[in-house]
């Protein structure tokens, strides 16, 4: 994913990576070391917790927890991409739009998930995508990170299941 | 994730550690909203909130303003000269009326103590005491706490003493709530007559010396003296008041430590507090102001919107 993120930019002149909180910061700080490993070229790295943007707040019951969110660079003009582990709905996607288009202007903002499971909501789609699956609607689908879950990997579940 | 404020804050006193925390943990994120070039998130899209300020006030009025502002809600002040209060509206007449106009939430500044549960007894909407009377100031608690624990990365385990006019103060009240409920312990310093009568009920050290109070503290919160809500002779004079318990530089300098200098304003300069204290290297009086815009959010955020059957949709995420 790292080198087709370079390669979609034409190179890591004005790159950005901007990963969603919470597991998709994590998937992007990976995705910036190898970047910085291969390409020996630093890459100004972000993060962006979208909960204050959701369009469902005033349905949902107590208050969701809040991130931190952090835009170290300016990203006027720059070539931003957005990093999640899961792509569902797209609702998410839909409130980061509207959260970095509070911090600037980047001529352009790619998306790159490691998971596509279906089941869009709304007319967005991934540029790179690490692997497809497709779920049912009752099935969960986590990515498990080393920093938050002491294990890498994926799983689909049926929801409300743990595990 | 369960936790929540309830409808209204009161006061510091009837909420319990953990809720303490998830606010002091939630104003943690929109400390950032305030550094953006765009001061703005859509979180409060739609809502409408009173400022209702039966008293002067201009630091918090501003600041919850501030606060509501940057969360895209809709805001109108209402102040006690100029409306019709000063026409003998009573309290809960001007808050239905309010309400009757389809408000969400109402923020409250009183002279009397217990108005704000008074008026969250009595409507619909959210209540925030802003202060009311001696009783409760809890933003006040909680910005002050936030400022204590971004400077010692925590609250448990440290000394503050509040030095001053404790006996008008809320915001007195509320710091002694929160702060213990935290761990950290309380001292109060001042004449006896600015110290309550029961002061001993609450979990507090009672210093009457200012030397002892800084040798004891790690963090002084300088009160003001409340010369408005005075009635009787309660200190000789302003000028006696600044030699025996005004916080100096050559007081401070005799302290075993470095003391975090904190003042919730409006500062009487040469009173309580002296001019290369306030301004000094150890001041946090300032970030205190900065800090207030994030708590009010988290405020106003954690008890907006969010009605308890819909708890269980809360946890399926809403869709990513």
């Amino acid at each position: 994913m790292a080198d087709e993120i370079v390669e979609l930019n034409n190179g890591t002149d004005n790159l950005v990576i901007v990963g969603i909180q919470r597991r998709g910061v994590q998937l992007a700080a990976q995705i910036v070391s190898t970047i910085i490993e291969r390409e020996k070229a630093d890459v100004p790295q972000g993060a962006l917790d979208i909960t204050l943007y959701r369009d469902d707040l005033q349905t949902v019951g107590p208050r969701p927890v809040v991130g931190q969110t952090q835009i170290p660079v300016d990203i006027d003009g720059k070539n931003v991409v957005i990093v999640d582990d899961v792509l569902y709905t797209g609702r998410t996607i839909r409130a980061a739009l509207d959260e970095l288009a509070d911090f600037g202007r980047p001529k352009r903002i790619a998306l790159a998930v490691l998971i596509d499971r279906g089941g869009r909501e709304l007319p967005i789609q991934p540029d790179i995508v690490g692997k497809k699956v497709s779920a049912e609607p009752w099935q969960r689908v986590d990515v498990l990170v080393d920093e938050l879950d002491e294990r890498k990997g994926a799983i689909i579940a049926e929801r409300g299941d743990g595990t | 994730m369960t936790l929540s404020l309830g409808k209204d804050l009161l006061g510091l006193e009837p909420l319990s550690g953990e809720q303490i925390q998830l606010i002091l943990d939630t104003a943690e994120p929109f400390k950032e909203i305030s550094e953006r070039a765009i001061k703005k998130v859509p979180t409060l899209r739609g809502a409408t909130i009173v400022n209702l300020f039966f008293e002067a006030s201009t630091r918090t009025r501003v600041s919850f303003e501030f606060a509501e502002k940057r969360l895209s809600a809709d805001t109108v002040n209402v102040a006690a000269s100029g409306s019709s209060v000063s026409k003998g509206e009573t309290l809960v007449d001007t808050a239905r009326n309010l309400e009757a106009m389809r408000i969400d939430m109402v923020v409250i500044r009183h002279g009397a103590s217990g108005a704000a549960q008074f008026l969250a007894e009595r409507i619909e909407s959210n209540v925030i005491n802003a202060g009311d009377g001696t009783h409760e100031h809890p933003t006040q608690g909680l910005l002050d706490m936030l400022t204590l624990r971004d400077h010692f990365g925590r609250l448990d385990g440290i000394k503050v003493c509040i030095v001053g006019d404790v006996l008008h103060s809320r915001v007195a009240r509320s710091n002694i709530w929160g702060l213990t409920k935290m761990g950290a312990q309380v001292g109060v310093c001042g004449p006896r007559s600015l110290l309550p009568n029961a002061i001993e009920e609450l979990p507090v050290q009672v210093f009457t010396r200012v030397e002892e109070a800084i040798e004891w503290a790690d963090a002084l919160n300088i009160l003001r003296l409340q010369l408005e809500r005075m009635t009787a002779g309660y200190i000789p004079s302003l000028r006696e008041y600044n030699r025996v318990f005004g916080v100096s530089r050559e007081r401070l300098e005799r302290a075993p430590r470095d003391l975090l200098i904190l003042h919730p304003g409006p500062m009487n300069r040469g009173v309580e507090i002296d001019s290369d204290v306030a301004d000094g290297p150890f001041s946090v009086i300032l970030n205190q102001v900065t800090n207030g815009v994030a708590v009010r959010m988290a405020v106003l955020y954690l008890l907006s919107g969010g009605k308890p059957e819909l708890a269980e949709s809360a946890k399926g995420g809403g869709g990513r």
